[in-house]
C-alpha cells in the first residue's frame, strides 16, 4: 500500500513541470519513506527520514527554487532524441529487478549482512556499552569512527553554502 | 507575509515547546529513537519556522551569525577531543572504556559528549545554510506562490 503510493508520487514528480508542487511532491515522497522504514520496525532511520527529507530538505528546495524559476521548461527533444536515455534507464532497472533475484528474502536471519558482525552487537551491547538503544550503540561507540567522519562532512557542506552563498562572517582585521 | 496572524501565533507558541522536544530527543537517544542527528535538526527546525514567518534579522539578536559558525566547529571538536580523550587517558580513538571508572560509565559518558558533539554541528550548520538561502531571498509576495 504505502509502495503504491509511493510510485504514484515519484510518478506525479516526474510528470508534474510545476516546481513548488514537485517540491511538495518530494517532501511526500520522504514522509512515505519514512513511514515504510517504520513499518520495517527501523524507528531511528525513520525519524531521520522525516527530519531530514520531510522537513529541512523541503525548506531549502523552496528556498532554492524561489531563487530560479518556478516552472520548469518544457522539453524541446524529440521522441527519437529521447530514446537512448529510455534504453539507458530500461535497462538500468532490468539490472536491478535482476539482481534482485540473488538477494535474500526480506527479514532473512541468515542473510550475510545479518551474519557479520550484527550478532556480537546485539549480544555484546547490554555487558559492554549498557545503553538500551542498540542503534544509539552502534552509532556513537563501535562505530564512532563513521560517525565523526559523518560530523565532519556535515561541518564541510556548511562551510561549503555558508562560502558560496555568502553567508560567512569574517572577523574585520584592521580599517 | 505580514499578515498570516495564525500562523505567527502558532510558529510562537510551538517555538519553545520544539526546542524542549529537541533536547528529549538528545538526551533521551540513548533509550529510545533518536539521538544527536536527530535532536540537532529539531533543534534547527524551530530556528527555521521562526526565520520563514518573521524576519531573519530578529533571530540574529538571540542567535548571531558568528555563534553559529563557532558552535559548528565546536560540535567536531567535542567529538574528535571526546577520542582524543580517551587516547590520552590509555585507551584506543574514541574507545570510551576509560573516560571513566568502569567502562560501562565510561561508554555512558562518551556517548553523551559525541551525540551533543553531532547535535550543536547539525543544529549550527543547517541554521546557517537555511540563512545563507533566506538572506537571498526578497520578501516574498503572495501572487509568487
Amino acid at each position: 500500500m504505502l509502495f503504491a503510493f509511493l510510485i504514484a508520487t515519484a510518478l506525479g514528480i516526474a510528470y508534474l513541470r510545476h516546481l513548488f508542487a514537485v517540491v511538495m511532491l518530494a517532501g511526500m515522497f520522504s514522509l512515505l519513506s519514512a513511514l515504510l522504514l517504520l513499518s520495517m520496525d527501523a524507528a531511528d532511520v525513520a525519524f531521520t527520514e522525516a527530519a531530514v527529507g520531510a522537513g529541512i530538505a523541503t525548506i531549502l528546495m523552496l528556498g532554492a527554487m524561489a531563487l530560479t524559476e518556478r516552472q520548469e521548461k518544457p522539453l524541446k527533444s524529440s521522441m527519437l532524441k529521447r530514446l537512448p536515455a529510455l534504453a539507458v534507464a530500461g535497462s538500468f532497472g532490468a539490472l536491478l529487478i535482476y539482481a534482485m533475484f540473488d538477494a535474500p528474502p526480506f527479514g532473512d536471519p541468515f542473510a550475510p549482512a545479518q551474519v557479520h558482525v550484527a550478532p556480537y552487537y546485539i549480544e555484546q551491547t547490554a555487558r559492554e556499552i549498557d545503553v538500551p538503544n542498540l542503534v544509539t550503540a552502534i552509532l556513537a561507540s563501535y562505530r564512532g569512527f563513521d560517525t565523526l567522519g559523518e560530523v565532519v562532512v556535515i561541518f564541510t557542506a556548511g562551510i561549503g553554502v555558508a562560502l558560496l552563498l555568502g553567508g560567512f562572517v569574517f572577523r574585520e582585521r584592521s580599517k | 507575509m505580514q499578515h498570516h496572524l495564525v500562523l505567527r501565533v502558532i510558529a510562537k507558541l510551538l517555538f519553545a515547546p520544539i526546542l524542549l522536544f529537541a533536547f528529549y530527543v538528545q538526551f533521551h537517544g540513548d533509550f529510545g529513537p533518536g539521538g544527536g542527528f536527530q535532536a540537532g535538526l529539531i533543534f534547527a527546525s524551530a530556528f527555521v519556522l521562526h526565520g520563514l514567518l518573521f524576519d531573519v534579522s530578529s533571530a540574529r539578536q538571540f542567535l548571531p551569525d558568528r555563534l553559529l559558525q563557532v558552535g559548528a566547529a565546536v560540535g567536531v571538536l567535542l567529538y574528535a577531543g571526546t577520542g582524543l580523550a580517551s587516547v590520552l587517558l590509555g585507551g584506543n580513538f574514541l574507545d570510551y572504556d576509560h573516560l571513566a571508572e568502569a567502562p560501562t560509565s565510561g561508554q555512558h559518558l562518551g556517548i553523551i559528549l559525541v551525540e551533543a558533539g553531532v547535535g550543536i554541528t547539525v543544529a549550527c550548520v543547517v541554521v546557517m545554510v537555511f540563512r545563507a538561502f533566506a538572506d537571498h531571498l526578497p520578501c516574498l509576495r503572495e501572487q509568487d506562490w
